[in-house]
C-alpha cells in the first residue's frame, strides 16, 4: 500500500477539500477584517458628533473650513449648475414636446433639480472639489506625525481637523445645493424660454404651482446628510491614512482615491433611501 | 518619574519589545541606544501614551500611561514635550505660530504674552529672525531647533526625543546635543533620548541603556556601560572616545 504523505500531514484530507477550506478562511479573514474597519468607521462617526455637540468649539477653525468647503465651491456650482439645468431645458422640451406637454418645462426642470440632481451634484462636485483635499490634508498631517503631534500637546484632534470639517459641509452643502437649484431653474429658462420659445410666465408660473416646500424640504434634507457623508468619509479616511494600508505618500494618494469613490457611491446609496423615505 | 514594567508589543505577529523594564528617575536623562528597527522609537511612543502595549506598562508619576482615561491621558499628555524625528510642526503654520499653538490652546495667556513667550524661546534655539519662515522654507537643523523650541514652549516635566540629530551634520547634531544640554540645565526635565549619536551623547546623558532584539542589553552611567563586556554593547560602542557629564567640564564649548 503506497501511503500519500501530503494526506498524513493533512489529517486525511484531500488537496482539493484542502484548497477549499484555505479559501473559506481566507474570506472569513476578510469579512473580520472588514467589519473591524467599518465598526472603526462607525465608532470615528460617533466620537466626532459627541465632540461636535460638546464645547468648546474651535469657531475660527470652522470659518475657516466654511471658507474653504463652501465658498471657494460656489464658482464650480454655479458652473455645474447653470449647465445642468440648459441640458434639463433642451432634453425637457424635446421630450415633452412629444406629447404637446412643453408647458410643463418648468415644473419639470424645478422638480427634477430641487429633489434630486441639485442635491447630487452638488454633493459630488464638494466631494471631488473640497472632500479629497479635506483627506489629503489630514492624511499627509498623519503620516508625518503633525496629528500625534498634536495629541502630544495634550489637544484633541477631533476638535481641531473633524468637527469643522463636519460642521462646514452640514452647513455649506444645502447653501450651495440652493445655488445649484437656482442656477439650474435659470439655465433652464435660458434653454426652454429664450431659446425655445415657452413663454416666462408659464415656465415660473407652473413651476409656482406643481412644486410645493416639501419638494424644497426633501433637496435641503438629502444636501445635509450628504454634507455629513462626505466630511464623515473624508476625514477618516484622512485621520487613517497609512494605518490600513499603503505607507508614505501611496497611503495618501489610497486615502483620497478611497476617500472619493466611497463618498460617491456612499451619496448615490444613501440618495436611494432617502427618496424612499422621503416619497 | 517614569517606569516601564515587563513591556511587550508585536506588529503582524513579529515581537518588537519583548518584556522591556526600565526606570527613568526625576531629573535624570537616559540615553537609549540600539540598531535600527530594534524598537527604541516604538518604545518612546509607547511612554508618550502614542501606542498600547500587549502587555506589561508605563508609569508616569505612578499613572498607567496605557489605561488612563481620554481626559486624564491629555492631561498627562500635557507634562510631556516629544520632539519627533521629522520635527513634526504644523506645515501651514509659520515657525512663531508652530510655537505658539500650544500656548494658544492650552493657556489663557493675552496674545501678546503668548508671543512674546513664543519669541523668547525661539531666540533661546537660535531662531530669532527666521519665525516668519514656513517650515518647508527651513533646513534640517532650523527644524530640529524650531520643534525644540514647541516642545519646550510648555515647560514640560518630561522630554522624549526621537533621534534628534538623525539626518544632521556632525556640526549641527553636535549643535543640536548642545541644546538640549543647555535646556536641561534650564528646565531639569526628566528625558529619554533615542540617537545614534555616539559618543558625543554620552557627556549630556546620566545613564545609558541598548535594546537589541527587543530586550534590554545592558544599561548603566556611561562609564558604567563603556565598561560592559557583553559582545554586542563592544561591537555597537567599540573604538569611540567618550566623556562622562561629570567630567566634562567645559563640554560646552567643546561639542
Amino acid at each position: 500500500m503506497i501511503i500519500n504523505p501530503r494526506k498524513i500531514l493533512t489529517f486525511g484530507i484531500g488537496s482539493d477539500k484542502l484548497a477549499a477550506m484555505t479559501g473559506i478562511r481566507k474570506l472569513g479573514v476578510f469579512t473580520l477584517e472588514y467589519l473591524r474597519r467599518m465598526g472603526i468607521m462607525g465608532l470615528f462617526f460617533f466620537k466626532a458628533l459627541f465632540y461636535m455637540i460638546t464645547p468648546p468649539l474651535k469657531f475660527l477653525r470652522l470659518l475657516k473650513q466654511i471658507r474653504f468647503v463652501g465658498l471657494r465651491s460656489v464658482f464650480v456650482i454655479i458652473l455645474t449648475g447653470a449647465f445642468s439645468g440648459m441640458v434639463l431645458g433642451f432634453q425637457g422640451y424635446y421630450t415633452l414636446n412629444r406629447f404637446g406637454s412643453d408647458a410643463f418645462l418648468g415644473p419639470m426642470v424645478g422638480l427634477a433639480l430641487i429633489k434630486e440632481l441639485g442635491p447630487v451634484i452638488s454633493a459630488l462636485m464638494v466631494t471631488g472639489r473640497a472632500g479629497s483635499a479635506i483627506a489629503a490634508e489630514i492624511g499627509i498631517m498623519r503620516m508625518s506625525e503633525q496629528i500625534d503631534a498634536m495629541e502630544l500637546m495634550g489637544l484633541n484632534p477631533y476638535r481641531y481637523l473633524v468637527v469643522p470639517n463636519l460642521l462646514a459641509a452640514m452647513i455649506s452643502l444645502p447653501l450651495l445645493t440652493a445655488i445649484f437649484d437656482v442656477m439650474g431653474i435659470f439655465g433652464g429658462y435660458l434653454i426652454g424660454g429664450k431659446l425655445l420659445g415657452v413663454g416666462s410666465g408659464t415656465y415660473f408660473g407652473e413651476m409656482a404651482n406643481y412644486v410645493k416646500i416639501d419638494d424644497v424640504m426633501e433637496g435641503i434634507y438629502k444636501s445635509f446628510s450628504f454634507g455629513v457623508i462626505i466630511a464623515w468619509v473624508c476625514c477618516f479616511k484622512g485621520y487613517y491614512a497609512g494605518v490600513f494600508e499603503g505607507f508614505g505618500s501611496e497611503g495618501v494618494s489610497g486615502a483620497t482615491t478611497e476617500a472619493v469613490v466611497l463618498s460617491s457611491v456612499l451619496i448615490l446609496v444613501w440618495d436611494y433611501f432617502m427618496t424612499s423615505i422621503l416619497f | 518619574m517614569i517606569e516601564i514594567e515587563e513591556l511587550r508589543r508585536s506588529f503582524d505577529g513579529n515581537e518588537v519589545l519583548k518584556g522591556i523594564s526600565l526606570k527613568i528617575r526625576k531629573g535624570e536623562v537616559l540615553c537609549l541606544i540600539g540598531g535600527s528597527g530594534c524598537g527604541k522609537s516604538v518604545l518612546l511612543k509607547h511612554v508618550a501614551g502614542l501606542m498600547k502595549p500587549d502587555s506589561g506598562r508605563v508609569l508616569i508619576n505612578g499613572e498607567n500611561m496605557a489605561t488612563a482615561k481620554a481626559g486624564r491621558l491629555r492631561a498627562l499628555r500635557s507634562r510631556l514635550g516629544f520632539l519627533f524625528q521629522g520635527g513634526a510642526l504644523f506645515d501651514s503654520l509659520n515657525i512663531l505660530e508652530n510655537v505658539a499653538f500650544p500656548l494658544k490652546e492650552k493657556t489663557h495667556l493675552s496674545d501678546e504674552l503668548v508671543q512674546s513667550r513664543a519669541m523668547k524661546e525661539l531666540d533661546s534655539v537660535g531662531l530669532s529672525g527666521s519665525e516668519h519662515k514656513y517650515p518647508s522654507q527651513l533646513s534640517g537643523g532650523m527644524v530640529k531647533r524650531a520643534a525644540l523650541a514647541r516642545a519646550l514652549v510648555m515647560d514640560p516635566e518630561i522630554m522624549l526625543f526621537d533621534e534628534p540629530t538623525t539626518g544632521l551634520d556632525p556640526v549641527t547634531g553636535r549643535a543640536i546635543l548642545k541644546l538640549i544640554d543647555s535646556c536641561h540645565k534650564r528646565f531639569s526635565f526628566t528625558g529619554i533620548i533615542v540617537t545614534h549619536e555616539i559618543p558625543n551623547v554620552f557627556s549630556i546623558v546620566d545613564r545609558v541603556a541598548m535594546l537589541h532584539e527587543g530586550k534590554v542589553l545592558g544599561e548603566g552611567t556611561p562609564p558604567e556601560f563603556m565598561s560592559l563586556e557583553d559582545p554586542t554593547i563592544r561591537a555597537f560602542v567599540g573604538g569611540y572616545g567618550w566623556e562622562v557629564k561629570e567630567q566634562r567640564g567645559n563640554t560646552d564649548e567643546e561639542i
